[in-house]
């Protein structure tokens, strides 16, 4: 499925990243402790967390996550807007508490397991 | 001269609410003199109301104690605030009393937030909920903890929980730590081989102790002229051969 599409139903708000919104997302994963997204987030996953540290951008980058969505209407640093908007990673926000928005993707058969 | 002194830099009192209600600032000097500890830092969560009875509790005994504070971040890190003053540690605290996670502490779930005197008794209860944390960024905390003058210490960055590393995968680089506290279940060399990355910071090892018996547990031992802010400042920075050796 299409970042775009995901977006579109959920009714995402976009930060940055508009030119990747083409990409496929293959599975979903929802963690606030980066660590744990190291260790266990997998390429091209859409990633739902409250954190909104810079720290994100590096980590999804790292993973080669296709999109985060920050969870419970909170916005991204201003740091954190500049650096996914310099590495073209798509951030969305979603006023849904994480588990709405979870049971939604996988509703729209985006499954954490993969 | 250069002299060694022995410094566990993470104790709480009896004002956190997961701390021992024995952990009155007399009877952790006391303690803190039996193991032979020099310097020792008190560091509640998110208070420092129990920092001026541990000064004054310390007077006339050899031990020197720091001014601290262990604040949780918006991205629930724990970080060590270290000051020469107890009017710079109470600053900091209004701005974390302010930025707090609203409602009140329940003693029954989280436990009691005990303000004693320097003669251990008992003058009030914090009704704020210290176990919460506080809605400023870790880098906006680090920079305020500067401002006053104080040190900034990242807390057991070994741990997965409340840790920096845990929370934030990896430290970010615009972070001006001063130090990172390695905790008393693992080695500093355990450390440095899980996380690589720490090598370039300073690396202390401190006890986090909540009960009596964990003061001392780990400890640091600084080379310096005297046991006062300024020196472990100057230690943590490599200044005239002073030394930061962690004893985890």
């Amino acid at each position: 499925m299409k970042l775009t599409e995901i977006v579109k139903s959920c009714n995402l708000q976009l930060v940055c990243g508009e030119k990747s919104l083409n990409r496929d997302v293959s599975g979903g994963y929802v963690s606030d402790l980066l660590s744990d997204v190291m260790a266990n987030c997998k390429k091209d996953d859409i990633w739902l967390t409250l954190q909104i540290h810079p720290n994100i951008v590096a980590v999804a980058k790292l993973k080669e996550i296709a999109g985060i969505i920050i969870i419970n209407g909170r916005k991204p640093e201003a740091e954190t807007t500049k650096k996914a908007n310099a590495e073209g990673l798509p951030v969305m926000t979603s006023d849904l508490p994480a588990f709405e928005l979870a049971g939604r993707l996988y509703n729209m058969g985006i499954h954490g397991t993969h | 001269m250069l002299k060694c002194f022995r410094a566990d830099l993470h104790i709480h009192t009896c004002l956190s609410p997961c701390a021992d209600l024995t952990m009155s600032p007399k009877r952790i000097i006391n303690t803190g003199l039996v193991k032979k500890l020099d310097i020792i830092a008190v560091c509640d969560h998110n208070s420092a109301e129990n920092v001026h009875a541990a000064l004054n509790a310390s007077r006339n005994t050899r031990l020197t104690v720091i001014a601290g504070m262990e604040i949780t971040s918006a991205e629930e890190v724990h970080v060590i605030a270290l000051f020469a003053t107890y009017d710079a540690v109470h600053a900091l605290q209004e701005l974390v009393y302010e930025n707090l996670t609203a409602g009140e502490n329940d003693e029954a779930l989280f436990g009691a937030q005990i303000i004693v005197n320097a003669s251990d008794e008992i003058e009030g209860y914090n009704k704020r909920l210290l176990i919460g944390a506080t809605s400023l960024p870790i880098k906006r905390i680090v920079d305020e903890i500067h401002r006053l003058g104080g040190l900034a210490i990242a807390s057991h960055i070994d741990r997965e929980a409340y840790s920096i590393i845990g929370q934030l995968g990896f430290i970010p680089d615009d972070l001006e730590l001063d130090a990172l506290e390695i905790s008393s279940s693992t080695t500093i060399a355990a450390a440095i081989e899980r996380f690589p990355q720490i090598k370039k910071y300073t690396l202390i090892s401190s006890s986090d102790a909540h009960y009596l018996d964990d003061i001392g547990k780990a400890t640091t031992q600084f080379t310096i002229e005297k046991p006062t802010l300024e020196e472990l400042r100057k230690a943590f920075r490599d200044v005239g051969g002073r030394r930061v050796v962690a004893q985890a």
